[in-house]
């Protein structure tokens, strides 16, 4: 054992809240911020103390922004809606499709493996506004322009490489050994997927999973070329507040904090499932 | 009818020929040691037979069917892995029940077939634990447990005992062959520990460098090596090499030890005038006063006592280092110097190129062996 002395230790303390503080602060602002009316979150100098008020939630609930040139609707919870549905289905088939490949990458070597899983990694090195004009162009012709389909499509030039490639390692993590134990003692190939190899990866894939639900929650550029108001997400739907009366803080701080939210509220129920997980590691015997 | 008939297996991983055509044969009921240092692909090839690793050549026929295109769950095999391969979501019921369930027996069958095995084993209290949960020695009953539930007609058992501690190890060994008889299972062990070959096999099998080096009861691989290779694995402590060149007079062959006349089987006439290498056991060497017959004297180096012996190693004139035991409690010199007397007439005789064993002419008995 290291034997830390005193001055260390408080260092270490110092470092962590600084480290802690820088960043959570903007979160918190954020939080304080969604409270405030634009007048005072616009006040110079800026102030911890203000009345808080519901406003901002109201206006985005209800889907009416009152400002001073006038009323303005505003499709947040729809847009919010469809955070949700491209993001859910979006994992859900990357998963399908990301899980099995991940198997046989890890599990079968056969010609051109390699360079098909690299291929897919590759996905990930282009920059997205690359992609997406001459997509915007192909989804106008076959008609996948602003559709639900399209834009899960092309979400998972996101969420596949990662699932896969993550997936992948916890796959080889699992002794072979325990595979063919479950085979010789007469299960198919099949139900040895089902009931070694996936079980056993199982956190990795929740990991990846939840990672992949972030990447597809956060991504803006794809679905602003690609969709249309309604079936826009939250990211491109917070557009929305940059009207010509002014940029509306109050309400994409609001914005923010409700889609955080989800992620957020996952990712702590996730973790507590990720840790039991992992510690499971009775794999080696 | 053959258990295992393996014909000329090969298997290569990249360019290096791991399995280089392998003949192998266990018969019904047997229990064959499959014996050999790491690496010389004893592990491959049960997976060969197990069919979860495809050979590139040669046949695996089990009970006298070809195995080719029956996929491993289908071959009715028990297999114990040597990291014991335990499933560990699952708790020790669940692991030893696998193969039960997976052969579509009721409930009511599988908990019979279980609680039979766990009883065997004595592990029948740890049922409901987690392969986490379980001792080293536990968790290789259980998957000894899990190789024997739905009483396979052939068993290969990957040096099960290999990762557990050494009280539980020689138990083991001695409750190991009672269970495989009682269960009726042809047997294909394999194992690096020539004490557990000799003390398990009906028959032992030397595998070197992916080869059959020597198949036969565990007596001859002991007393009749077929090269020096496996006198050097058979044997603790290990045999002593000495460089010879036989020589011959009226009384027999003979070779020179420091200068003394070493008489060695009379059958070995043929290997008079070649290069050899003497291996000579050392339990075969004892001490003896400096006036006894065939004194030589020597150096003592060092002692060790073995718990049933003790291993002194000597030095003779020319520096040659030898290894003798003797039955500790027995007095022995234990500094200074010494005199050593050799039973060369049951040492063995290697071809010193090859390594192989130059077997004794025998004109009574067997004519084929000065042919070796």
């Amino acid at each position: 054992m290291e034997h830390t002395s005193t001055l260390e230790r408080i260092l270490r303390g110092v470092a962590i809240v600084a480290v802690v503080t820088f960043f959570i602060f903007p979160i918190f602002w954020i939080l304080l911020m969604s409270f405030q009316t634009n007048e005072t979150i616009l006040r110079n100098p800026p102030s911890m103390v203000f009345t808080p008020t519901l406003s901002n939630y109201v206006a985005l609930l209800t889907g009416r922004l009152e400002t001073a040139a006038g009323t303005l609707d505003i499709s947040f919870m729809q847009n919010l809606k469809n955070s949700v549905i491209l993001s859910v289905s979006s994992v859900a088939v990357a998963l399908l499709l990301g899980v099995p490949a991940a198997y046989a990458f890890a599990r079968y070597r056969f010609r051109g493996s390699e360079d098909m899983a690299f291929t897919l990694l590759s996905f990930r090195f282009a920059p997205p506004l690359l992609v997406v004009l001459p997509l915007a162009l192909y989804f106008q012709d076959v008609g996948l322009a602003d559709t639900y389909i399209g834009l899960i499509w092309v979400y998972q030039l996101i969420c596949l490489p990662l699932i896969l490639w993550i997936v992948r390692g916890y796959f080889e993590d699992i002794p072979a050994d325990v595979e063919y134990a479950y085979r010789i003692a007469g299960h198919s190939w099949f139900s040895t997927f089902r009931k070694i190899a996936l079980p056993l990866a199982g956190p990795g894939i929740a990991a990846a999973g939840l990672l992949a639900f972030i990447f597809a929650w956060n991504n803006f550029v794809f679905a602003l070329v690609l969709g249309s108001a309604d079936k826009q997400p939250v990211t491109v739907g917070a557009l929305a507040f940059v009207t010509a009366s002014g940029i509306q803080f109050g309400q994409i701080a609001a914005a923010i904090v409700l889609s955080i939210a989800p992620t957020l509220a996952l990712a702590i129920y996730a973790q507590r499932y990720l840790v039991e997980g992992l510690s499971l590691g009775a794999v080696k015997g | 009818m053959a258990a295992i008939e393996l014909l000329d297996i090969v298997k290569r991983f990249k360019n290096e020929t791991v399995l280089d055509e392998v003949t192998l044969k266990v018969d019904e009921g047997e229990t064959l040691v499959l014996f050999g240092p790491s690496g010389a692909g004893k592990t491959v090839l049960l997976r060969v037979i197990a069919g979860v690793i495809e050979p590139d050549g040669g046949d695996v026929r089990l009970n006298g069917e070809d195995m080719s295109d029956v996929p491993p769950e289908l071959r009715n095999i028990g297999m114990a892995f040597q990291n014991f391969a335990l499933f560990p979501h699952m708790d020790a019921f669940d692991n030893i029940a696998s193969p039960l369930a997976a052969r579509r027996n009721t409930a009511e069958r599988v908990r019979e077939g279980v609680e039979r095995v766990a009883r065997l084993l004595k592990i029948d209290h740890v049922l409901g634990h987690r392969p986490r949960a379980l001792s080293n020695g536990q968790k290789q009953r259980t998957a000894l447990a899990r190789a024997l539930a739905a009483a396979p007609s052939l068993l290969l058992l990957d040096d099960p005992l290999r990762n557990v501690d050494a009280k539980l190890r020689f138990e083991m060994r001695l409750e190991l062959p009672r269970l495989l008889a009682a269960e009726r299972a042809s047997t294909l062990y394999v194992t690096q520990d020539y004490k557990e070959a000799m003390a398990l096999g009906d028959r032992i099998a030397v595998m070197f460098g992916g080869r059959i080096a020597q198949v036969g009861s565990p007596e001859e691989i002991y007393l009749s090596p077929a090269s020096l290779e496996i006198a050097r694995l058979f044997g603790d402590p290990t045999v002593n090499v000495l460089d010879v060149v036989p020589e011959e007079d009226a009384q027999g062959p003979f070779v020179r030890l420091s200068k003394l006349r070493a008489p060695i089987d009379p059958g070995l006439g043929h290997a008079v005038g070649r290069p050899c290498s003497l291996g000579l056991r050392p339990e075969a060497i004892r001490f003896v006063e400096s006036g006894a017959h065939g004194a030589i004297p020597v150096t003592i180096e060092a002692e060790t006592p073995l718990n049933e012996k003790a291993v002194t190693l000597v030095t003779t004139a020319r520096g040659r280092e030898i290894l003798v035991s003797r039955p500790s409690g027995e007095p022995g010199p234990t500094e200074g110097t010494a005199h050593i007397a050799v039973d060369s007439a049951h040492a063995l005789l290697f071809d010193r190129d090859t390594g192989l064993r130059i077997a004794p002419y025998r004109s009574d008995t067997d004519v084929r062996g000065a042919a070796a």
